[in-house]
């Protein structure tokens, strides 16, 4: 089958293999290719001393250079947040309210805001701050907690009902639940609320709800039913419903209450991100 | 006149036929110095190139106070292109895929109508190369002093020439790499730093690279680069047909060639004597007798060689001269007024041009001082305010391209809004008016809020935001859309 044999015009033995007549020269690896070749292998040995190279039972070789892509990535970290640092200290020191007169510092907390927002507050209120029922909409210009920058900074900082000693607190009893009012006079309430911001709601059950309303929510609500960011207790009159506006959905949440929770943010996040992110959503249109 | 006088040379071409192989060893080309028309207006055409090439950059361009004051600049930093009085911006580099258009169709007219005029001589190849050889022969001497240069040893006196030849071949690297970093800065300023060591370190880099690509290039591949390396002798191929002019021996007339001696006939046999003067002074050391070849980049020196012979011996000029393939079988030149210049392929390729150019003029003479780029909030779509009405926002991009401050005003058409206002630099302004500076363009958020009843039932509705430059009244309409809820 294989024959080597020698080849006429260039003097050099064939390989012996035969392809349909076709047979191949058996030329040495030309010489340069060789070196080279040799050279990285040399190279190599070289590689094997200095980087991190063979594992070990529990552990790796880490060669003479110390290198790891881990250290690596931490000294680039280290060195954006010390290019950082005056910046930072800049925006941690000054007050929120004052930032947006300083172009420059506005910019960077904008910048960074965006990013963290994206990364730590978008799994609940959306990648566009849109929220969704439970969770607020940060763009729009109603506030249960207050909307300035430093309201909402508190916020953050502290979360709601959360497990931070200064959290922000209020509580929705649920008046059924607890057997606080009858099914029927949750009902009424229930149509008064809605007719706040609606016509053609059932007047006689408005007018039983309004007495329930008076006695048992305008502490918190309001005589008006305009909320107070005292107790996060929303505005009940305008366009804007925290868990929904269906009578279904009111009912629920006078009979059961809410208590939703936003965590504190102060031990994950450091000061300045915090500061950025408040700027952040304040910028979203609704900031007050 | 005695025929004898013209000397023999003792050439071959580089490419005969019985010595092509895929593995032949470069032949040195040694090429001697024609005299002649077509040599004078090569040396008038490589001054001009050259002229063009170095200069332009130090042509100076008043635009008025904070613009660049250079005529033709790639302003990267900056993101700007200028050329003479006109500015472009990266957005408008389709303005660039023209200029490439047209200077595509320009080559393909001229090769259509002249054969390779481009190649023989305009190309900086050709330029550079011609530039070179000529600085070769300053030093070594012509032909015959170099062939008997390169064959002798080394010696102090070899050693001194070559020496010289590639300082000055290096320095000529440097300027041509010099001057094309200064298309990309201001001149004067870059060559100050350059000098004192104080350029970016891509100036110089960009310099080496430009000096070593025109030494190698112009000095070591010379018709290597042609021959091998560019793709245009191929393409070319598409462009002439039977009634392009090229360079060409007339070998009805020329043959039988052979050695001829003063008082012989003429009769019977043709007017080449065979002397390879035309291959002598060819820079890509090619035979032209052996037809139109790939190689040949129709400088037309050897026609120059030959009509100085032909003046010796007292025959008719013309023996290898510009001509048609049409033509190449007669044993006269083709007179100017037999070639076909105006044909099919010429007028297609002549329409186009103009087509293309007149295209360009057009939306360049339009072009508008002032663009808006307005890109609609996508997440949230819109959002719903506290008094039911629905918000929606857009980012509002203003370029003015003019060089001075301007105020614009912002209005929206379409629909009846509630309140609309602006946030710049995290203030909400009532007042829809953006200060733009000079050259820059400003982003600003545009908040526009309606009632639901202006959707009509729908989620979206087609509105138009307006773009007023206060100083002249011109005012640019971006069409968008409001929308609310499915």
């Amino acid at each position: 089958m294989s024959k080597v044999e020698k080849d006429e015009l260039s003097g050099v033995d064939t390989t012996g293999h035969d392809w349909d007549g076709i047979k191949e020269l058996d030329n040495p690896m030309p010489r340069w290719w060789l070196w080279t070749f040799y050279a990285t292998i040399i190279w190599s040995i070289g590689y094997w001393v200095v980087y991190p190279a063979w594992p070990l039972v529990s552990d790796y070789t880490k060669g003479v250079f110390g290198y790891s892509s881990r250290a690596e990535l931490h000294e680039e970290l280290a060195s954006v947040e010390e290019g950082r640092a005056s910046i930072t200290t800049e925006l941690v020191n000054a007050d929120l309210a004052d930032v947006k007169n300083n172009p420059q510092l506005y910019q960077f907390a904008l910048s960074g805001g965006r990013s963290n927002y994206a990364v730590n507050c978008s799994q609940c209120h959306g990648s566009g701050a849109q929220g969704a029922p439970g969770f607020p909409n940060l763009n729009d210009d109603d506030w249960l907690w207050g909307g300035s920058v430093d309201a909402i900074y508190q916020t953050i900082k502290y979360g709601i009902r959360s497990d931070h000693d200064e959290t922000r607190t209020g509580e929705m009893p649920a008046f059924l639940r607890d057997e606080i009012l009858e099914k029927d006079q949750v009902s009424d309430v229930a149509e008064y609320v809605l007719s706040l911001s609606q016509e053609g709601r059932d007047p006689e059950a408005v007018t039983r709800g309004a007495e329930v309303y008076a006695n048992e929510c305008a502490s918190c609500h309001g005589e008006n039913a305009r909320g107070n960011p005292e107790f996060g207790a929303p505005n009940l009159t305008d366009a804007i419903w925290f868990y929904g506006g269906d009578k279904q959905t009111i009912v629920n949440t006078i009979a059961n209450g809410r208590a939703n929770v936003m965590p504190a943010w102060d031990d994950r996040l450091d000061e300045s991100v915090i500061r950025q992110i408040s700027l952040y959503v304040h910028s979203l249109g609704g900031g007050k | 006149m005695d025929s004898s006088s013209v000397e023999k040379i003792d050439v071959t071409a580089v490419n005969k036929k019985e010595n092509r192989s895929l593995y032949v060893k470069r032949e040195k080309i040694h090429p001697k110095k024609a005299t002649g028309s077509f040599r004078r207006l090569k040396w008038i055409i490589m001054g001009i190139t050259l002229a063009i090439y170095y200069i332009t950059p130090w042509i100076r361009w008043d635009r008025g106070v904070g613009a660049p004051d250079q005529a033709v600049l790639v302003d990267i930093e900056h993101n700007r292109f200028y050329f003479f009085f006109i500015e472009l911006w990266p957005q408008e580099v389709y303005y660039i895929t023209g200029i490439l258009i047209v200077a595509a169709l320009s080559l393909f007219l001229v090769t259509a109508l002249f054969g390779r005029a481009w190649c023989g001589y305009s190309c900086p190849q050709t330029v550079w190369t011609d530039l070179f050889i000529f600085v070769e022969r300053a030093i070594e001497g012509d032909r015959n002093a170099r062939l008997k240069l390169d064959r002798a040893p080394m010696s102090f006196d070899k050693f001194q020439k070559r020496f010289l030849k590639h300082t000055i071949w290096v320095a000529i690297g440097v300027v041509t790499g010099g001057a094309w970093v200064f298309y990309f800065a201001d001149a004067p300023t870059l060559f100050r730093d350059l000098l004192t060591f104080e350029a970016g370190s891509v100036a110089y880099i960009t310099v080496a690279i430009l000096t070593a690509t025109t030494y190698v290039f112009g000095g070591l591949m010379r018709e290597q680069v042609c021959t091998y390396m560019c793709p245009w002798p191929r393409i070319q191929g598409a462009m002439i047909d039977e009634e392009s002019l090229s360079v060409t021996y007339h070998a009805l007339r020329g043959e039988p060639r052979g050695p001829h001696k003063k008082g012989d006939s003429w009769e019977g046999r043709g007017h080449c004597i065979d002397c390879n003067q035309c291959v002598a002074v060819c820079p890509m050391g090619i035979d032209i007798r052996d037809g139109s070849q790939l190689e040949c980049i129709t400088c037309a020196l050897c026609i120059d060689a030959c009509d100085g012979v032909m003046e010796k011996i007292g025959l008719p000029k013309g023996l290898i001269s510009y001509d048609t393939y049409a033509g190449q079988n007669t044993a006269e030149p083709i007179k100017k007024q037999q070639v076909r210049f105006i044909r099919p392929r010429t007028l297609i390729y002549g329409f186009l041009l103009l087509l293309v150019g007149s295209i360009m003029l057009v939306t360049l003479l339009n072009r508008s001082e002032l663009d808006v780029n307005v890109i609609r909030d996508r997440n949230p779509l819109y959002v719903t305010l506290s008094d039911g009405t629905l918000r929606n926002g857009y980012t509002v991009k203003i370029l003015n391209k003019t060089h001075d401050l301007r105020r614009f005003e912002i209005s929206v058409e379409g629909i009846e809004i509630t309140s609309r206002w602006l946030q710049t630099e995290g203030h909400n302004e009532q007042d829809l008016i953006v200060v733009v500076p000079g050259d820059a363009v400003s982003s600003v958020k545009l908040f526009v809020a309606a009632n639901a009843e202006q959707l009509a039932g729908k989620s979206s509705r087609d509105i138009a935001i307006v773009v007023k430059d206060l100083a002249n009244g011109n005012a640019e309409r971006t069409e968008t859309t409001f929308k609310g809820p499915r």
